[in-house]
């Protein structure tokens, strides 16, 4: 266990100092992701014109959401994206070779390799919205909402991680999985906005299926301590279902591999 | 005859080569085309919560917008940034630059041969969709179709452009599909594509209208979906932005590629 805090250790501080060679991408991430912020809290505010509500939420309570989908989509960029896209250009270059002969999990070394810190800023505006928009619609932060709202990021998270990571090994087999990474991030789109504001069909995708709502709303309720502790248990449930899969499937993925000289 | 100095038959093995290259990556087409859901997804949202009377539109003018949101992207993506950042990283865009062929045409011709390919599985998406909303099919008039074909390739043609502008400073900056996002949020957000820009307050529509987003997904879809529209200056509007862009990519392009030549040489 030491050797792998070790070893994320030694990979971030390499990518800070890698990173700050470029100040003006960071800049420019910076500007993006206000412009998106800007632009999402505004559409959502396009739902609550002549006082309506959205799927039964305020407004702010809705913004819980957005801030909890900020904050996602922060660790995204920090975390998933830089890793898991590059396991397709391990798999093109045949270089996932060296990093199979390495003396620690493969699975573990694709995901924590980079970490991007443009993404820092969107994590922290993310939760701060959170818990701005939480107060403002009259929850009182008590230690047990707080303790499950952070179990039920954390299922958020690794569910997202787990599909992400699922689609990136499939790349063995498919090499060119960009595409179908851009159609999870167009439907994770949806967890801007309640689940209770979709059709019941797409509620039952979206809970079942691609469970978006695991990911936003469900975390959004936890901090305004409307969560129900059996959605928490299935939670559980569901977000270690899907790690176990994609070790199983990374496994699996493996025994296909064929480098790229073989 | 010569169309932008290229002779007819340059235009046509563009044309095909493309073609073919396209067909061999016809699933990621596919999956390219469904990463394209987010119209349907604010669709089902405004419908859903009954917003949409509140800018005039009932539930089937909504889906009868967002499927042509919908088809108008799929029409009008760019990603020359991407294809020229990866090319002059990888060095193919030296011999590029040394035919007598100005590099941008063969994204050009790329991106239509894409587009032909999309074509199936947008009208795929298009059925599925009727199918599940019987009420809101509708099949718009010829002169509709023509003049929505129109502002359609428009639209193209200004994304393009500015994408183009993009991808110049790639002359400067190894990174400029990191700019990209920066014109992708404004787009993101005034095309239309998330909500027809008449649910906008009219202040905000008023700033929006005086940036090229909203002429290349709101304008063309609604003249695809029949809502009322001022095509007069719609057209009129396209047509000065690709007048400005025009020039500007070019001397762009060309200070660019000097500064190539001086940094390979």
């Amino acid at each position: 266990m030491h050797r792998y805090f070790k070893t994320i250790r030694l990979f971030w501080s390499t990518a800070f100092a890698s990173q700050l060679e470029y100040q003006l991408n960071f800049l420019i991430e910076l500007l993006a992701m206000l412009g998106t912020l800007l632009g999402s809290v505004f559409i959502l505010s396009l739902f609550f014109t002549g006082g309506r509500q959205l799927g039964d939420w305020t407004w702010e309570s809705a913004l819980v959401i957005q801030g909890v989908y900020t904050f996602l989509d922060g660790l995204t960029n920090a975390l998933l994206r830089p890793n898991l896209t590059e396991i397709v250009n391990y798999v093109r270059e045949g270089t996932l070779d060296y990093v199979l002969l390495k003396p620690i999990d493969s699975q573990f070394w694709l995901s924590v390799k980079k970490f991007s810190f443009a993404g820092l800023p969107e994590i922290i505006l993310g939760l701060s919205i959170v818990f701005w928009a939480a107060i403002q619609s009259g929850s009182t932060l008590s230690p047990y909402s707080l303790f499950v709202f952070i179990i039920s990021l954390l299922i958020g998270f690794v569910i997202l991680y787990s599909v992400w990571f699922l689609i990136a090994a499939s790349s063995i087999w498919f090499v060119k999985t960009w595409n179908a990474t851009e159609v999870l991030r167009a439907l994770l789109a949806a967890g801007r906005y309640p689940i209770s504001a979709y059709p019941v069909i797409m509620r039952f995708i979206f809970t079942l299926v691609l469970p978006v709502a695991f990911l936003t709303t469900f975390p959004a309720e936890a901090i305004l301590g409307e969560l129900k502790f059996n959605i928490l248990f299935s939670g559980l449930i569901l977000s270690s279902l899907f790690f176990i899969f994609s070790r199983f499937f990374w496994k699996f993925a493996l025994k296909h591999y064929t480098s790229a000289s073989s | 005859m010569r169309i932008f100095g290229l002779s007819f038959k340059v235009i046509k093995t563009l044309l095909t080569t493309q073609y073919a290259y396209m067909l061999e990556y016809r699933i990621e087409i596919a999956l390219w085309a469904l990463s394209g859901v987010l119209p349907f997804i604010m669709f089902s949202l405004w419908s859903q919560n009954d917003v949409g009377n509140s800018f005039g539109l009932n539930d089937i003018g909504l889906a009868r917008y967002f499927l042509s949101a919908f088809l108008v992207r799929q029409f009008s993506v760019v990603w020359v940034v991407f294809s020229f950042e990866e090319d002059s990283l990888s060095g193919r865009l030296s011999p590029y630059l040394l035919q007598p062929l100005h590099p941008l045409f063969r994204y050009v011709a790329s991106h239509l041969a894409e587009q032909a390919t999309r074509l199936p599985f947008a009208i795929a998406i298009a059925i599925t969709f009727f199918i599940l909303n019987p009420s809101s099919f509708w099949l718009p008039s010829l002169p509709q179709l023509f003049l929505a074909y129109l502002s359609t390739h428009f639209a193209f043609t200004i994304a393009f452009l500015l994408q183009s502008l993009v991808a110049a400073l790639c002359f400067w900056t190894e990174k400029s599909s990191a700019l990209e996002r920066l014109i992708f949020v404004p787009y993101l957000f005034l095309s239309g594509l998330l909500v027809p820009l008449s649910a906008f307050p009219s202040n905000i529509l008023k700033v929006a209208m005086l940036t090229p987003f909203p002429y290349l997904i709101n304008f063309p879809a609604k003249i695809l979906s029949g809502m009322p529209v001022d095509i007069f200056n719609g057209f009129l509007a396209q047509i000065l932005w690709i007048s400005i862009l025009i020039p500007a990519v070019n001397i762009l392009w060309k200070l660019g590629v000097k500064r190539y030549t001086a940094m390979g040489a």
